[in-house]
């Protein structure tokens, strides 16, 4: 039983993990209708940049909140010159796009900071285990942040006119641009809150996975099972889907199919999903007129 | 269409291009060239579905290593030839290629570019499981032999195994190009762009898009895993880590540089994703995956019809001022 709690105690944080992600795979979409496949790599750069921060003596949560700002700048400057131009061009060249700024930045973050594996401190350390030896300190710290970053990015989208006014960019640019909001600055916003978002999660995983270039590859793939779960156009669900692929992950990996396997889980979940409630659980079902 | 005396010799001219390297080049750069004929029937097959097709695939590895595995193991573990294992390989990918279609209907776009992505990921983990280590041979691989060259052949022609190799895979691929291109250009063909371009005036039409879409996997699952039963047998070795998932996001650079839905530009790709990633190593590790990236951005901002959108117009401005198309 014992060993049984610890197992979901480790889902509930590294499914965080996901469930943050996620809320950035989300964010992209309901700002572009696109799924951003370098999010990951964008995630690790974050993190190593956040790492040189802190190597260079900065404290923690100076470095963090300079990660921050470092991450929201490039996913804007990534929309305003990479995207952009291809704004209106086929899927098939989003898809190229994408896959090319994988393995851009992917590579450069190898040729940069090399290819060793790397610690990571985390902010939370020193605490000793919590909650009756069930949650280590980093593990609720993350899952704090998590959520925290969950409900600042609810509120902004609920109760700041900016908020509203990127929600109304991404669903109808063209009445948006008549009372006068400037679709391309929403745009621009949309995929630097993303980068901003997902380097809070490559800074909360790297404690825990150890930092390498190819830290995120396996994550973003949970966090994809993750964001489809819970409905990709609805930001609280693909939360609660990262949770819960978190979950079903461990679980399947404890129980089910062994550690080897586990991504092969990611890839049965998103198939599941896709087939059998392609809107997600907690998404809205939408129809397309012909 | 009957062939002219010009496009006659252009025919007997890539015929002979193709054969020179057997005499032409040592050893080293045949191999070389037998895996860029192979990584071109690859891009083929992701063509036919991606390019022609429409349904975006980022996970042509998983049919590749597929195809490999096939051919290893009963090359391995049964004792069979090497040419009697081809058919049971296209036969396993197109079942396999026809199984991922079934789901695939359902997926647009990105979508199913996001599931083709996590098969290709999923892919090297399968091959490593250890329910299936007593035929995969698990992380350590299978080891094979290329075919010896027949006596009657080196009787009349002295081949040694590479040369033979080399042989063996632009036969098979000419066949697999010569196939894909009849399809292309006859009505299935014109079918399966239709369904691309338009699919509800396509149905409107008659035709059977999800017979369509699924038959178009299949065959594009078949060819590229012709593709990697070659490449087992020319590298004489299958091994789980050979089928990453950058193997599936080669395929796409070649087709995206050589030219999407084009037979031409599939031959360009599988030339460039072979050597490009050579000369980039020299300059570091890390390098050709960064090169990779930019001339597919490249690309795609610049010249989004690849090598052959780039043939093609330089062929119609040097022909248009001689002699203006009869109309």
């Amino acid at each position: 039983m014992e060993a049984f709690l610890l197992q979901l105690t480790a889902c509930i944080a590294t499914g965080g993990i996901y469930a943050s992600v996620a809320l950035a795979i989300v964010m992209i979409y309901q700002a572009t209708h696109h799924v951003n496949f370098a999010q990951g790599e964008m995630a690790t750069l974050s993190t190593f940049i956040a790492l040189t921060m802190i190597q260079a003596g900065l404290p923690y949560w100076v470095a963090f909140a300079g990660t921050l700002v470092v991450s929201f700048v490039m996913g804007a400057l990534v929309e305003r010159l990479i995207m952009r131009p291809v704004q209106h061009a086929p899927i098939l060249t989003h898809v190229g796009v994408y896959i090319g700024m994988l393995l851009i930045i992917g590579n450069l973050t190898g040729w940069v900071f090399g290819y060793t594996i790397q610690m990571f401190p985390s902010p939370f350390e020193g605490g000793g285990p919590m909650l009756g030896g069930l949650f280590s300190a980093h593990q609720l710290g993350s899952v704090a942040v998590t959520l925290a970053v969950l409900i600042l990015v609810y509120l902004f989208f609920t109760k700041t006119s900016l908020g509203l006014a990127m929600r109304a960019a991404a669903y109808n640019p063209r009445s948006a641009r008549l009372v006068g909001i400037r679709v391309d600055v929403m745009l621009a916003l949309g995929w630097g809150l993303a980068a901003a978002i997902g380097s809070v999660a490559g800074m909360m995983v790297a404690p825990i996975v150890f930092l390498d270039p190819n830290m995120m590859l396996g994550i973003l793939l949970y966090a994809f099972a993750g964001a489809l779960l819970g409905g990709i156009d609805n930001p609280p669900g693909a939360v609660m889907g990262g949770f819960l692929v978190g979950v079903l992950e461990n679980l399947a990996g404890a129980y089910i199919v062994g550690t080897d396997l586990k991504l092969t889980v990611a890839l049965v979940i998103i198939i599941g999903v896709l087939v059998l409630k392609p809107s997600g659980l907690f998404g809205r079902v939408v129809f397309t007129r012909v | 269409m009957s062939l002219s005396p010009a496009r006659f010799l252009l025919v007997l001219l890539g015929l002979a291009a193709a054969l020179a390297p057997l005499w032409v080049l040592e050893s080293f750069h045949l191999f070389q060239l037998t895996m860029a004929v192979i990584m071109a029937l690859a891009v083929l097959g992701l063509n036919i579905v991606t390019g022609y097709n429409g349904q975006i695939s980022l996970g042509h590895g998983a049919f590749f290593a597929i195809g490999a595995y096939v051919t290893s193991i009963l090359m391995a573990q049964a004792d069979w030839s090497f040419y009697a294992t081809l058919p049971f390989a296209a036969a396993i990918c197109g079942m396999v290629g026809y199984a991922v279609g079934l789901p695939a209907l359902r997926l647009g776009g990105l979508y199913l570019a996001l599931v083709t992505f996590s098969l290709a990921v999923a892919v090297p983990q399968l091959l490593k499981h250890k329910a299936l280590e007593a035929w995969t041979g698990g992380v350590q691989g299978l080891f094979l032999m290329k075919p010896d060259p027949p006596r009657w052949l080196t009787s009349v022609l002295p081949l040694n195994a590479d040369q033979f190799m080399y042989l063996n895979v632009l036969i098979v691929s000419g066949i697999c190009f010569l196939l894909a291109w009849n399809l292309i250009r006859g009505r299935i063909g014109r079918a399966l762009m239709a369904t691309r371009d338009h699919p509800t005036a396509a149905e409107a039409m008659g035709m059977d898009i999800a017979a369509l879409k699924t038959g178009a996997f299949a065959v594009s699952a078949m060819i590229t895993g012709v593709a990697g039963a070659l490449s087992a047998v020319a590298v004489e070795f299958v091994a789980p880590d050979s089928f990453t998932f950058l193997l599936s996001i080669t395929f796409f650079v070649g087709m995206v540089v050589g030219g999407v839905a084009s037979i031409l530009g599939s031959i360009f790709g599988g030339l460039f994703v072979l050597f490009v990633p050579n000369i980039a190593e020299s300059i570091s590790r890390a390098a050709p995956g960064v090169i990779y990236g930019m001339i597919l951005i490249v690309f795609l901002f610049v010249l989004p019809e690849g090598f052959a959108g780039l043939v093609r117009r330089l062929l119609a401005k040097l022909s248009s001022p001689e002699n203006p198309k009869p109309q």
